[in-house]
């Protein structure tokens, strides 16, 4: 195959980047950003950024989680759920077990989350990816089950929750039982609030409809990438209900942040960092993310400064 | 009037015979009793085979049926003293969901239900029943209000879906949703919702998490209306029908995947029939259910209500 040939095959705008080991060296991919054609190596060094327009693209789950937890630290659970067919659905051209069987090859993943511990920034974490990759990154009886224990793996081992979005919603294929995903997550998301051990929710494009109506807008703080889709209803159908056009910009990160709905719009290039430095200031406040109780507030912590007078005197013997 | 579906057409149209034959008979002092008593058997006969074997779509079409009883009509019929209760206290009232406090059989609750108006006017004002934020808040608002007061909730599902509007974005329709869901999971005081017509997606789930969620026979409750879901997987939107019946959106379906507790039987032909009918059995669930859950203590009612939605999800684990 000439150089040539691959570089005409490749230069098709697609935003899925393959597999690091699949692609060969001088591989171009179009910029869907700015229209530039960017190296393959140039993209991987920018985390599939645009070093031109700062377009990101999307990732897969994998890709991502490389980006976010500390190099080495991942340990992937319960890799082995897979969906069920509890519908037994079916659309005019398939059957959803084989569009789940055609999802599989094409990602290489049983479900749309990839879902474990890690650290970040050295912070113990429990997280799961999305993955926009396997049918639109929808969230059926897989995903919420993965985000559930995620949610209770962070509970029971007193880690941080971070959750990765990148999802156009709930999996109709499932029906009801992908609506009750919702349910099923912001009821855990109580508990995890209730025992105030922190939940980064990340927004990457898209990050829209069930899934945003649910654990992705729940987020103690809610990081967005620039230019992420976040949105609960789709701007076609929004369009034929109010019949005029929307804003500039509608849906998109940014207007989202002006609008009042995520804490801070942040490059993928910062994304770990930023995350970090915000399980910083929890990991300090809790001392090392203890539960309320666990640990005598009157410990002196030598790392810490003294911020409520816990760590002065012993208020009983200097009165 | 073009207010009655095409496949309750037959039926009517024998009754509206019964009926004229009865008054004539009535003015010339006849004995029409056996021809009448033949065409009631008639009569009752098709009733039943129709009603039987309704399709997920027909079930569809009598959720949304125009003269179906709305929020205000169980309200009005299960309840006394209703006060109505408005805005969420940031931004506006939003008239897509009603809800105040009632006395069933003497008890205070908190009700709130989605409401469609019954003409235009009424659901230009109502937006066909799809609430926007506010509606949302409002609802947390007085569930907040009824649980610092220890008023068990009962919540009336019935809508197309929350409002897609601009206004609705721009105020976190998404947040509002999703903060509703973690809020109800851990109230203090019972739930009980009831879904009475349409349950659209999100937009009913919002005020849906309940310690027992019951439907009306035939309701329906989905996660994307059949019309949406065929215009995205038939690529034709006129696929609603086949859609409806991949989805398993009926209550009978739901009983069946264990996401409801319990389907209340509707008068023949629907709630609509006989409305008096279809609020009885509402309201005699109602007090059942409420009376069972207020024997609970408040930390066991509200861990039960997390592992009712826990354990929804079906998949398989540890295949090799
Ligand atoms: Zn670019």
């Amino acid at each position: 195959m000439s150089w040539l040939k691959r570089e005409r095959t490749a230069i098709k705008p697609r935003a899925k980047p393959a597999p690091r080991s699949e692609v060969p060296e001088g591989l171009w991919t179009k910029c869907d950003g700015c229209g530039e054609a960017l190296f393959q190596t140039v993209l991987e060094e920018n985390l599939w950024t645009c070093p031109h327009c700062s377009h990101h693209f999307r990732v897969p789950a994998r890709t991502y989680l490389g980006f976010l937890a500390d190099p080495g630290s991942f340990a992937e659970r319960f890799a082995d759920l897979e969906a069920g067919d509890p519908l037994q659905f079916r659309d005019a051209k398939m059957k959803y077990p084989d569009r789940l069987r055609h999802a599989q090859r094409e990602t290489g993943m049983k479900d749309a989350a990839l879902t474990g511990v890690a650290t970040v920034g050295g912070k113990p974490v429990s997280l799961t990816l999305m993955d926009f990759f396997f049918m639109g990154g929808s969230m059926g009886s897989v995903v919420g089950e993965k985000v559930a224990r995620s949610i209770e793996v962070a509970l029971a081992e007193r880690r941080a929750l971070i959750i990765v979005s990148a999802t156009g919603g709930a999996r109709m294929q499932e029906g009801i039982l992908s609506l009750m995903q919702m349910a099923k997550t912001a009821a855990l998301l109580a508990r995890l609030q209730d025992e105030r051990l922190p939940f980064l929710s990340i927004l990457t494009d898209p990050s829209t409809a069930g899934v945003l109506a649910s654990y992705a807008s729940l987020g103690d703080v809610i990081l967005a990438e620039p230019k992420a889709l976040v949105g609960f209803a789709g701007a076609r159908v929004i369009r034929q209900t109010i019949g005029e056009d929307l804003p500039e910009g509608f849906q998109r990160a940014e207007f989202v942040l002006e609008k009042g709905f995520v804490d801070r719009i942040v490059h993928r290039k910062q994304m770990r960092d930023e995350a970090a430095r915000l399980l910083e200031f929890f990991w300090r406040s809790t001392r090392g993310f203890a539960p309320r109780g666990g640990v005598s507030p009157h410990t002196p912590n030598p790392e810490l400064p003294a911020v409520d007078g816990r760590t002065g005197p012993d208020p009983t013997t200097t009165r | 009037m073009t207010t009655w579906l095409d496949f309750e057409r037959p039926v009517l149209e024998l009754e509206q015979k019964i009926q004229e034959l009865r008054l004539q008979a009535a003015e010339r002092g006849l004995d029409a009793g056996s021809e009448l008593a033949d065409l009631e058997q008639k009569a009752e006969a098709l009733r039943r085979e129709i009603y039987a074997g309704l399709t997920a779509y027909q079930r569809v079409q009598l959720a949304r049926h125009p003269k179906r009883p709305y929020a205000l009509d169980y309200i009005g019929a299960c309840f006394t003293e209703f006060t109505e209760l408005h805005g969420d206290r940031h931004f506006a009232d939003d008239p897509a969901i009603v809800a105040g406090l009632a006395l069933l059989e003497g008890q205070p609750v908190m009700v709130i239900g989605q409401q469609k108006g019954r003409d235009t006017r009424e659901n230009l004002l109502r937006r066909f029943g799809m609430p926007n934020p506010e509606g949302y808040r409002k609802a947390l608002r007085l569930m907040k209000l009824a649980e610092r007061f220890d008023v068990p909730v009962v919540t009336l599902v019935d809508t197309p879906g929350a409002y897609p509007g601009l206004g609705a974005e721009e105020r976190g329709q998404a947040e509002a949703i999703a903060v509703n869901l973690r809020e109800m999971a851990r109230l203090g005081v019972p739930i009980v919702t009831v879904v009475i017509g349409e349950g659209g997606s999100g937009g009913a789930l919002a005020i849906a998490i309940a310690d027992v969620v019951l439907m009306l026979e035939n309701s329906i409750y989905s996660v994307i209306s059949p019309e949406g879901c065929a215009s995205i997987l038939w690529r034709d939107g006129k696929k609603g029908p086949q859609a409806a019946e991949a989805l398993k959106l009926t209550a009978a379906d739901l009983e069946r995947l264990g996401v409801v507790e319990a389907l209340l039987p509707e008068p023949v032909g629907g709630a609509h029939r006989d409305p008096a009918a279809a609020a009885a059995a509402v309201k005699d669930a109602l007090l059942r259910h409420l009376g069972a859950l207020s024997g609970v203590l408040p930390a066991e009612r509200v861990e039960r209500r997390l592992q009712r939605y826990r354990r929804l999800g079906v998949y398989r684990e540890g295949a090799a």
